[in-house]
């Protein structure tokens, strides 16, 4: 074996530093994040204190959690447009039990994930089943939920809103998990920040070192090879929605706790951000390539322009724009990116 | 009657007998009889439509045949889908390959069939193991990949139709279908291609061989079954027929006869005589045309 290890052939000399880099998914959205930060750094100095990168840390986690789900999604060849609207019904479904029926707060957020698994694992069930494209699946059970979460909500509570999650017993022990804050270097920080990082640092090892992983890529990659050579399609891919809803739960469950209440359209329209930041994070729209730590950072520039804007004193409606050309250059640079790993080569 | 037990033993590994298959009202495959043996290789032949793909596909469990039957070592089997042959060890290369392109060489390599290491929920897929036995899995066929991490994409088509020789080899097959290995590549490489069939009967592996060319088939081959339109034209060992028969067989001479002397006849055009002669002169090298 060492004979075999240690043989330098000098055709693969070839392959330099630069071009192995080139060919890391995340490696586009890395660059952009460094220039991003130094961007609005040099318009405003509050952009880069402490409070500043408190600030846009924190719309970054959130998306970063959902970003980082549906990437592993996007890897494995499929779609959630519902995972927006899971996070509303996650966080409505906390909120109604313990405001309404005042059952124990943990015992609702165990309920909520129990509900949002079943919605992950009925997408995935009919995009195997019918197979389907999972933008149309999904795209019916957005409409679906986007009722329920309405109508369900009124005709339980007569309201919109869910509010005084505060006032029940086990709330305290709930934020300090979900929804609290620590201090670093003097600054409140967070504590979704921590579980971003946590999200992310465990949606890289699933895809880069577990059989799970490798089956991700491969079902995104080329779904009939995959099942030619005896990979569990099916199964992958039911428990990539499942995935999905698992992060739209701990979000919605993040959101109910930290506002002590829930707005029955909450999450709304949010799924094209995560799809953003995962292309942005290097994501291929049709599968079988891409990161977390990719998504991630996508999460982070959405945070960081978001709130820069703000601190430089611009229209926040540039934000849109900002945010469309971004996504315009990920897809170009990721399209050159496949094309360059996926070529044929000659002879 | 040293020959009876001596048979016995040496039953072949994957035998066909008397396999018939319908879809409806049309004979995909008619009363068809070969064999295979480790060791050796079996050609299947025919042109397109000849029933090649309905042949395979019976082998490798995706159809079971309506008559006949399969024995495996002699003792006969029902493949009822194609994990089921895989267990029985027969292993296809289809010619969509079963690869992914934008993944790498050992990632494909293992894909579906991953070692792990660890325990519990820190059970891992073993890279490092995955990673040396591929490179020499690879380097034992005599297949130089130049670097095991770089996309299957990148390879070319020979270089692809190698690994996923290599991988079935390594996973234990005793039978290896390959469904026109050699179709879509250039001289070069499907000669390349045809050394690692060499490679994998070699090593003792019974393999099924399906070409449309009978120039790829004659030089590895050591029995040949000619498919037409759903029926045998024969299946014969090595020593029963010649490559000029063979090619015949499979062209069906007549056809083939009859376009040259059109080709050299009819035509007021002095390039395409001259084009219909020299088919005309090769056909008659082959035993085809007089």
């Amino acid at each position: 074996m060492g004979a075999v290890s240690a043989t330098a052939d000098e055709r693969v000399a070839k392959v330099s530093v630069f071009r192995r880099l080139l060919m890391k998914p995340e490696l586009g959205a890395v660059i952009g994040a460094i220039l991003i930060f130094l961007f609005f750094s040099f318009l405003s100095p509050v952009f880069h204190s402490a409070a500043g990168i408190a600030n846009w840390l924190d719309p970054a986690s959130t998306i970063g959690i959902m970003a980082v789900a549906v990437a592993m999604l996007m890897i494995g060849g499929h779609f959630d447009l519902s995972a927006g609207v899971q996070i509303g019904s996650a966080g409505l479904i906390v909120g109604i039990l313990t405001t309404h029926f005042h059952l124990f707060i943990w015992a609702s957020i165990a309920v909520s994930l129990v509900v949002v698994l079943a919605i992950g694992a009925f997408n995935g069930y009919l995009v195997v089943r019918t197979g389907l494209p999972s933008f149309i699946i999904t795209l019916a059970t957005f409409l679906m939920l986007q009722g329920l979460n309405l109508g369900l909500t009124k005709l339980i509570i007569n309201t919109v809103q869910v509010g005084g999650i505060r006032e029940e017993p086990g709330y305290d022990s709930a934020k300090a998990v979900f929804a609290s804050q620590f201090t670093l270097f003097g600054q409140e920080f967070q504590i979704t920040i921590l579980w971003w990082i946590l999200w992310t640092a465990l949606a890289t090892w699933i895809l880069m070192h577990t059989r799970f992983g490798n089956w991700t890529f491969a079902t995104g990659g080329d779904r009939n090879a995959s099942r030619n050579v005896g990979v569990p399609v099916k199964s992958t891919t039911i428990k990539l929605f499942m995935i999905v809803s698992a992060a739209a739960w701990f979000v919605g469950t993040t959101e109910a706790l930290r506002l002590g209440s829930m707005q029955a359209n909450a999450g709304f329209g949010r799924e094209l951000i995560f799809i953003v930041a995962a292309v942005i994070g290097g994501c291929l729209l049709t599968g079988g390539y891409g990161s977390a730590i990719g998504a991630a950072i996508g999460a982070l520039i959405f945070g960081m322009t978001s709130q820069g804007i703000v601190y430089a004193g611009w229209d926040s409606d540039w934000f849109k724009f900002f945010l469309g050309a971004m996504l315009l250059l990920a897809v170009l640079s990721n399209e050159y990116v496949r094309r360059r790993a996926a070529t044929q080569k000659k002879g | 009657m040293t020959m009876a037990p001596e048979t016995a033993i040496d039953a072949p590994v994957l035998e066909l007998r008397n396999v018939s298959k319908y879809f409806g009202s049309v004979i995909s495959l008619k009363d068809i009889s070969t064999s295979v043996r480790a060791g050796e290789v079996t050609c299947i032949l025919g042109d397109n439509g000849a029933g090649k793909s309905t042949l395979i596909k019976t082998l490798s469990g995706v159809y079971q045949p309506d008559e006949g039957e399969v024995l495996m070592d002699g003792q006969p089997i029902t493949l009822d889908s194609p994990r089921a042959a895989l267990d029985a060890g027969i292993a296809t290369v289809f010619q969509d390959l079963a690869v992914v392109p934008l993944m790498s060489v050992w990632r494909n390599f293992f894909l579906g069939s991953e070692p792990t290491k660890g325990k519990g929920p820190f059970k891992r897929f073993d890279q490092a193991t995955a990673k040396s036995i591929a490179r020499k899995e690879l380097k034992d066929m005599g297949i130089d990949i130049r670097d095991p991490d770089q996309a299957v994409g990148t390879l070319s088509g020979g270089e692809r139709q190698s690994v996923a020789i290599a991988r079935a080899v390594y996973f234990g097959a005793r039978v290896l279908i390959l469904d026109e290995p050699t179709s879509a590549l250039g001289v070069k490489q499907a000669g390349v291609v045809l050394k690692y069939i060499v490679q994998a009967r070699d090593r003792g592996l019974a393999v099924v061989f399906i070409t449309h060319n009978p120039h790829h088939a004659f030089p590895v081959g050591d029995r040949f079954l000619i498919l037409n339109r759903g029926h045998s034209m024969g299946d014969f060992a090595k020593n029963e027929i010649t490559r000029e028969e063979l090619t015949a067989m499979m062209a069906g001479g007549a056809e083939l006869e009859q376009l040259a002397h059109e080709l050299s006849r009819d035509s007021a055009d002095p390039q395409v005589r001259e084009a219909g002669r020299e088919f005309k002169d090769e056909a008659a090298d082959l035993g085809i045309a007089d």
